[in-house]
Formats: C-alpha cells, sequence, structure tokens
C-alpha cells in the first residue's frame, strides 16, 4: 500500500470527524437526555447541568421495560441463529449445487426480501390470532426468519462464492470426508461472512417495530421497541422523554456488544494466498 | 505405492459431454506418467476419475490391483496437487502440510517429525510459520507439493502443478519435481498442455484429444513414429513442417520438388484405396545446409533451392524460414492443432521451418540450397491423420526400401 502523504492524511480525517459527529450526534443527544432531571430536560444544554441515574433506575423498576429486554434478547438471538444456519446451508448449496430450480429459488427469496412487510400485517394477523401463536415468542421469531432469510442466504452466497472450490477437493484428496472438509477447511473461511450475516439479521430483528407492535398484545412477548412505545412517566402529566431516552441507551448497548464481540472475526481478505493471486 | 489401471474408463457428464472415452491405460507401479494435450481433451476429467473426485461413468478403475470405482476420495490414498495449489489460508504452511496427517489421526510428535522431513526436502523449513499469502509463487507450488508427500500416498496426481509459474521458474521446479519423483520412486500421473514438459519429465506420456487416447509410448518414440498428423504436430518444438503432396506413378509431388518414393512407400501406395493426395511432415532438424552435406549422405537427400526469409541464430544453430507456395496441406487433425495454439508452437501453415548448423552461411533475402533427409519424412493420410509411413510402430522414410 502506498505510504499516505500528510495533507492526504489531513483530508481523510477531516472527512472522517463530519461522518462520524453527523452520525453520533443524535445519538450523544439521547445519551444526555438520559442524564437529565425532569426540570432541565428542555434546557437545550448538550452537556447536563445536572446529572441524574433516576431514569435509568426508573426503567429498571418497571417491570414491562426487563421484561421486554428479557423478550428481546431471546426474540432476536433465537431468529438469528435459525436464519444463519437455515441461511448457511441453503447458500452453501446454491454457490456449490447445481440443481433443478436453483434460479426460481434465488428468485423467491429475492421476491420475498422485496415484498412490503406492511401489506403482511393484517394476515398474519388473522393467522397468528387463528393459530394460537399471537403474542407468543414464535409468533415473532417465524416472521423474523422469513424476512431475514433471503438477506442470510445473499450475503451468504456472495462469501461461498469467493472460496475456491479447488480447497474443498484438496481437503477430500487429503483424507477429508465431505464433513470434515466442511467444518476444517470451508467453514473457517466462511466465518467472516457468517458473522456478518449474523449482525445484520440481528440488528434487523432487533430494531423491529411493525411486526413486533402488531403481532404482540401484553408483557409475554412484547418487544422493546414496542414497549419504549408504552411508556409513560411518573404521572399522566409527567414527559416520559428521559425514560424513553434512558431505554434508547440500553437497548443499544447489546448491539454495540454484538457487533464488536463479532468484528474482530470479520478479517477481510482471508482467503488470500489460497489460489495464485 | 501401486499401480494404476484404467479399463475402458468413460465419463459421462450428466449435460451430455463425452468428456472421456472407453480408455485405457496400465500405469506401472513407480511410474511417472503424462496426460498431455490441447485444453478440453479430457486431462483434468481423467485424473479426478483416478482421484475419485469424478464419478465414473463406465469401465473399471484398479489401484494396486483393487476395484476402486466406488471408494471415495479419502480411502483412495492417493494425494493430488492442483494448479492452483489449494492451500488452506487460514493455516500457516506447517499446519497446510500437518492437514492429512492429522486427519489420519497420527501421533503429534510423528506429524512433527514428518513435516519437518517434507520441509526439509522442499527448502521450506524457514517458512513453517507463515500464512500461505506471505509465500511468493514458487513457495506455494513446494507447499503444494510437500502437502502431497508428507503421508507416503500410493500415488500421485497433479494437474498442471507448473503452469502458474513464471517460465524460468516453471523450469526449476520442473528438475525439481522429477527429483523428487525418482527419489520416492511413487507412482505419478502429471496433467500437462505443455509438450515440453511431457518430454522432459516422464517415463511415458500420452497425448489425448478430444477424449481419446491419440498415442502412448516414452518420448523419443512419440517424437520419432507418431501415429498421426496430430500427435506429430502436437509434440515437439518448434513443430513439425507439413506440406501437400500428391502421388505421381513413382515420385512424390511437394511444393518442394518431386520426391523419389522408394519401393516400399510405393506398394504401400498402390492399393486401390490408397490416398492419391498425402500430407509430408519433416521436423526443422531433418534439413541441412547442402554446402555442408558430405558426398555420401547427398544421396539419402533431396535438395531444394528457395529464397531465405528469415534467418534466427540461436547460437548453436540457426532456424531458417521458408515460404512455400502452393496448396496448403489441409485435414482435421492440422486444424485441431491450430486451434490449440497452447500446446505447439505450430509455424503458418505456409512456412517451412528449418534448423541448420550454425556454420551455414544463408543469409535473408539470398536463395538457399537445402539438402532434406528423406528418411525422415513421414506421410500422412489427410482423409483419417493417419501415418502410413509407420511399420510395425517404426517410420521409415519415403526413400527406404
Ligand atoms: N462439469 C462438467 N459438465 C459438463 N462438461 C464438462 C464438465 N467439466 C468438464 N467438461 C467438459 O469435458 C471436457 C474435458 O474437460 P477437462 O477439464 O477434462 O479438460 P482438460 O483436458 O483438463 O483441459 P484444460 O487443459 O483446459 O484443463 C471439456 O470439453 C469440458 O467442456
Ligand atoms: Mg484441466
Amino acid at each position: 500500500m502506498a505510504v499516505a502523504t500528510t495533507s492526504a492524511k489531513v483530508k481523510w480525517g477531516l472527512l472522517d470527524a463530519v461522518v462520524v459527529v453527523f452520525a453520533l450526534i443524535p445519538v450523544l443527544w439521547i445519551a444526555s437526555l438520559s442524564f437529565k432531571t425532569p426540570a432541565t430536560l428542555t434546557d437545550g444544554n448538550f452537556i447536563p447541568r445536572e446529572w441524574t441515574f433516576e431514569n435509568y433506575k426508573l426503567i429498571f423498576q418497571t417491570d414491562q421495560f426487563v421484561r421486554a429486554l428479557i423478550n428481546s434478547i431471546g426474540i432476536a438471538l433465537i431468529s438469528t441463529l435459525i436464519a444463519v444456519v437455515l441461511g448457511t446451508m441453503a447458500a452453501y448449496a446454491i454457490s456449490r449445487l447445481d440443481f433443478p430450480g436453483k434460479q426460481l429459488l434465488v428468485g423467491v427469496s429475492l421476491l420475498i426480501a422485496m415484498f412490503p412487510q406492511v401489506s403482511l400485517v393484517s394476515p398474519l394477523f388473522n393467522i397468528e390470532r387463528n393459530t394460537g401463536l399471537f403474542d407468543t415468542w414464535p409468533g415473532l421469531i417465524l416472521p423474523y426468519i422469513t424476512f431475514a432469510l433471503p438477506l442470510a442466504i445473499y450475503t451468504l452466497s456472495a462469501f461461498f462464492k469467493q472460496i475456491p472450490w479447488d480447497l474443498e477437493k484438496a481437503a477430500k484428496m487429503d483424507g477429508a470426508t465431505q464433513g470434515e472438509a466442511f467444518r476444517k477447511v470451508i467453514a473457517p473461511l466462511a466465518a467472516p461472512g457468517v458473522f456478518t450475516t449474523a449482525i445484520l439479521v440481528f440488528i434487523f430483528c432487533w430494531n423491529d417495530f411493525l411486526f413486533a407492535i402488531s403481532l404482540t398484545s401484553t408483557e409475554r412477548s412484547r418487544t422493546v421497541p414496542v414497549a419504549l412505545s408504552f411508556f409513560t412517566g411518573a404521572s399522566q402529566f409527567e414527559d416520559p422523554t428521559g425514560a424513553i431516552s434512558a431505554a434508547a441507551v440500553v437497548i443499544t448497548i447489546p448491539i454495540i456488544l454484538f457487533v464488536l464481540f463479532f468484528q474482530k472475526r470479520i478479517v477481510a481478505g482471508l482467503t488470500s494466498g489460497a489460489v495464485k493471486g | 505405492m501401486a499401480d494404476i489401471v484404467l479399463d475402458k474408463v468413460t465419463k459421462k457428464y450428466p449435460d451430455g459431454t463425452t468428456a472421456v472415452h472407453e480408455v485405457d491405460l496400465e500405469i506401472a507401479d513407480g511410474e511417472f506418467i503424462i496426460l498431455v494435450g490441447p485444453s478440453g481433451c479430457g486431462k483434468s476429467t481423467t485424473l479426478n476419475m483416478i482421484a475419485g473426485l469424478e464419478d465414473i461413468s463406465s469401465g473399471e478403475l484398479r489401484i494396486g490391483g483393487q476395484r476402486v470405482n466406488e471408494k471415495q476420495p479419502k480411502d483412495r490414498d492417493i494425494a493430488m496437487v492442483f494448479q492452483s495449489y489449494a492451500l488452506y489460508p487460514n493455516m500457516t504452511v506447517g499446519e497446510n502440510m500437518a492437514f492429512p496427517l492429522r486427519l489420519a489421526k497420527m501421533d503429534k510428535a510423528l506429524i512433527k517429525q514428518k513435516v519437518d522431513e517434507a520441509a526439509r526436502v522442499l527448502e521450506l523449513t524457514e517458512y513453517l510459520d507463515r500464512k500461505p499469502a506471505n509465500l511468493s509463487g514458487g513457495q506455494r507450488q513446494r507447499v503444494a507439493m510437500g502437502r502431497a508427500i508428507v503421508r507416503s500416498p500410493k500415488a500421485f496426481l497433479m494437474d498442471e502443478p507448473l503452469s502458474n509459474l513464471d517460465a524460468k521458474l516453471r523450469v526449476q521446479m520442473r528438475t525439481q519435481v522429477s527429483r523428487l519423483q525418482k527419489q520416492l520412486n511413487t507412482t505419478t500421473v502429471y496433467v500437462t498442455h505443455d509438450q515440453t514438459e511431457a518430454m522432459t519429465l516422464g517415463d511415458r506420456v500420452v497425448v489425448m484429444r478430444g477424449g481419446y487416447i491419440q498415442q502412448l509410448g516414452d518420448p523419443q518414440t512419440l517424437y520419432d513414429n507418431p501415429v498421426n498428423l496430430f500427435v506429430a504436430g502436437f509434440i515437439g518444438s518448434p513443430s513439425m513442417n507439413f506440406l501437400a503432396a500428391t502421388v505421381e506413378e513413382s515420385v512424390l509431388r511437394t511444393p518442394l520438388g518431386d520426391l523419389p518414393l522408394g519401393d516400399r512407400m510405393r506398394s504401400a501406395l498402390s492399393g486401390a484405396d490408397a490416398p492419391r493426395e498425402l500430407i509430408v511432415g519433416i521436423r526443422p532438424e531433418h534439413f541441412e545446409d547442402a554446402a555442408l552435406i558430405e558426398e555420401h549422405q547427398r544421396a539419402k537427400g533431396f535438395e531444394f533451392t528457395m529464397p531465405v526469409d528469415l534467418v534466427e541464430s540461436m547460437g548453436s544453430d540457426k532456424y531458417v524460414y521458408f515460404t512455400v507456395e502452393g496448396e496448403r496441406a489441409a485435414a482435421a487433425d492440422l486444424e485441431d492443432l491450430t486451434a490449440d495454439a497452447g500446446g505447439a508452437d505450430l509455424p503458418p501453415q505456409d512456412n517451412l521451418v528449418t534448423r541448420l548448423s550454425a556454420e551455414s552461411r544463408v543469409r535473408d533475402g539470398v536463395d538457399a540450397r537445402v539438402w532434406m533427409n528423406l528418411d525422415k519424412i513421414h506421410l500422412f493420410d489427410p482423409r483419417n491423420g493417419h501415418n502410413i509411413t509407420l511399420h510395425e510402430g517404426k517410420a521409415a522414410g519415403v526413400s527406404a526400401a
């Protein structure tokens, strides 16, 4: 790689700073709101004049938030796990095998991804009411998987296509069974793709509001984005902004942790050197 | 170690392409055999069937006397070196070489010993902890070889292992492969489309075309006694010259002049279905500057005078090019050869390439008197490409009695 000149470094640095500030200001603003007392909430100061943890205490005291957090984590993790496992298998088949109807399968999965979700809400509502899935974990996990799978299949098959097929043949010649070849050679190379997909799917499930509000009715399966919208202040006249902000900060943390945890494993160019490059 | 026998082995792909037609091949224990041919002739397919990476459509494959058609690659105990090297990028050089041994659940200490040994032979010891991404092409190639030799398999299969290297490195590695094979004395099947590699490496060479074996033999036999136009044109660099010719009474009329026919050729050409049109094939080194020919040799040959197009002096000898007027030699085999320029350095059809001694005084643009050895001429039937000068596998020129 060419050594960057100082002026180029400065230019890129400035550009990066602008992007980061642009992206982070709303987040920081919410964080700031969450530390303000109700009285100073609307004073427009970026740095709170009076710091308080009241908002955080409040949300963790309310049963509904804690319950919603558990629902969110559970539902998002299970959906991600299933979507990634199924997606990996489907993507592997699509990129490695020639079977009749392959193009059709890819087309249909693309179609699902493009389908406006809003139009499915009422039919899903009716179906789930009739099948008893309404307001349960599976009632949310199933539609999440449906919409996350095309995404997973797409990202993963792009990753699989990058892995030279010769590696799998080489593993077989070296004495591996089909399973061992996949586990010991292909899977480690596909790992960055799997983690990337996992992050995308997890964020999709975690942030969903539409299905969550339509297909739940009680704390049994209500997720955090929905619970937030039901927040009220201590009294009717009190503004719940502080509490909502605190909750928003809390639910961002798992995503950050999730991304940081997997990011280490997303090493670009993992396949370089396998073949003459 | 084992012998490999292909018994009428055929490969038919699901889309209906028959890539390999009833190939019969017996590879002796410890033999180094080369599959050579133009692109798409079924070399890789044949190799992959031996490896077990492709199913065999019909016929039988025996390794060490045992039928292995139904065996998985891992149960055949064969190692393969791929054209792309196919190194595992997430493992170090050492781990790459240890991989087959680890799969075989070998003892850790023994693995280390074997890997160190292979690394020493291939001069890779100092790179054992590097990732393949940080190696040069030649080093990667050696790692691929190392991964094959660590577990002392029954046979090695190599699919164009050197074709990704630059010309100089290829020559170096060629010697190394050859030495390694002699040293290990393991049955080796080596695929290439480079006829030089085929000629220099193998104990025996199999020339393939369109899924059929054209000829099988040691390099010198293929060179001296090609059974057809295709083999004649494919083997040798620069390749054999081909000229159109017609049989007239007792002479052979060619663009270079009328060649006398010996008794045997005349009787061979007198049959009812004997071709009137022929293709004459002669290799560049069977020409000589007429001024340098000794008297007693002169009678064995034929002399002609032609203007020189170009002289390329190689130091050890001179390549002299002429333009041949008149009809071109035409046959299906020759079209196949021209279509695949990768294998043979086929000259343009109206070009005559000769290799004369360095002492020759011929110059560009000046008429030269050239002698041609009639004993070394091949005659081919353009209808099927067969070499009709072959007699019990041995070639005899047109003048031979
Ligand atoms: N999976 C496949 N399906 C259908 N036809 C195939 C398949 N693989 C190869 N072929 C065909 O079989 C023939 C032989 O292919 P093969 O790969 O053995 O050629 P090759 O001699 O190794 O050529 P190259 O020197 O280019 O590697 C070709 O005509 C090719 O198009
Ligand atoms: Mg090939």
